[in-house]
């Protein structure tokens, strides 16, 4: 008997402390398969975010540092810049990296640093419980804004405002080279998102400048929902307000 | 021959892997586990052609496919 597919040797025998059906373990695991087809396990550092995925360093196994709320970004800058050969990622949510952290996930971009950032984007903020995120969809129901987020009342005040685009918002930049946007929803779309992070990878060691993937992905337990519906509101509502594709891409053999 | 063998312990019964099985021979057990979850079988290990899309869906990597 030949194995076809096994957990990845990067990640931990810990069991995840995500809720069933939370798409952060594929994500996980395609940073893991990423890191060691590209031979980069023993020569990786990764940066813990707060959110959710605040245990992260517990299921790689590599080098992994925790940052504090947000600054994911401006640690991996500092790590890449001492240990110039190494494969640095962050791993960050979107109520870390676009809203506390917009900051430094702006100017670590701006400024091309070699990172590669994966960007988890699942409209909400899911280890406080379920408050709105700045991603969160317009009308998407969440604990602080109990009838759906409204941008602006009939009279025209603005309530909760629109949600922001990263993925958009950092292809303005110069820095970046390579943004792309996936979702984890069926296996095509997993393989796909796998690509992805796997070129940012290559980008970083070619030592391209910036690389960022946005990676759509469900939150069961905060929307109230089973896991496979919520991954059919990714496929279906959220990706109107989110399309996917590549927003940037200057190309490996640019310099 | 077993081709998909499933970590009992690891499995959260989330159900993805029901959903991505494209001969629909995986389903929720009425097994539980030690965190309380019900876990996942396969019910027709002759019928896995081991495409690995159940274990590519899984985010608790608890499965593991052979051919």
């Amino acid at each position: 008997m030949e194995t076809v597919y096994k957990k990845s040797e990067m990640l931990t025998d810990a069991t995840m402390h995500y809720c069933p059906g939370c798409t952060h373990g594929i994500a996980h695991k395609l940073i893991a398969e990423s890191i060691v087809e590209l031979g980069l396990m023993d020569n990786c550092i990764g940066v813990a975010p707060v959110g959710c995925a605040v245990f992260a360093y517990n299921y790689f196994n590599c080098d992994m540092q925790e940052a504090a709320h947000g600054r994911a970004p401006a640690v991996a800058s500092a790590i890449k810049r001492v240990h110039k050969d190494v494969a640095v990622f962050s791993y960050q949510g979107d109520g870390d990296l676009a809203s506390i952290g917009m900051a430094e996930i702006v100017h670590a971009a701006t400024r091309g640093e070699n990172i590669t950032v994966i960007f988890i984007n699942n409209a909400i903020y899911g280890m406080t419980g379920g408050q709105m995120a700045p991603t969160t969809l317009e009308g998407q129901k969440a604990t602080t804004c109990i009838y759906g987020r409204q941008v602006r009342s009939e009279n025209g005040e603005v309530i909760n405002g629109n949600p922001v685009r990263v993925s958009e918002l950092l292809a303005t930049l110069d820095g970046p080279a390579y943004i792309e946007r996936v979702m984890l929803t069926d296996p095509a779309n997993v393989m796909k998102a796998k690509k992805a992070i796997k070129k940012a990878f290559e980008y970083q060691m070619a030592k391209k400048g910036f690389t960022f993937i946005e990676v759509m992905s469900g939150c069961p337990t905060n929307w109230y929902t089973s896991p496979v519906d919520a991954l059919n509101f990714v496929k279906t509502q959220m990706t109107k307000k989110y399309p996917l594709g590549v927003f940037k891409d200057i190309g490996v053999e640019a310099k | 021959m077993e081709k998909v063998k499933v970590d009992f312990e690891a499995c959260k019964g989330c159900g993805l892997c029901v959903m991505a099985c494209p001969k629909k021979i995986m389903q929720i057990s009425n097994k539980s586990n030690n965190k309380g979850y019900f876990v996942v079988e396969c019910v027709d290990q002759d019928a896995c052609v081991s495409c690995a899309s159940c274990a590519r869906m899984c985010p608790d990597s608890a499965l593991e496919v052979s051919k």
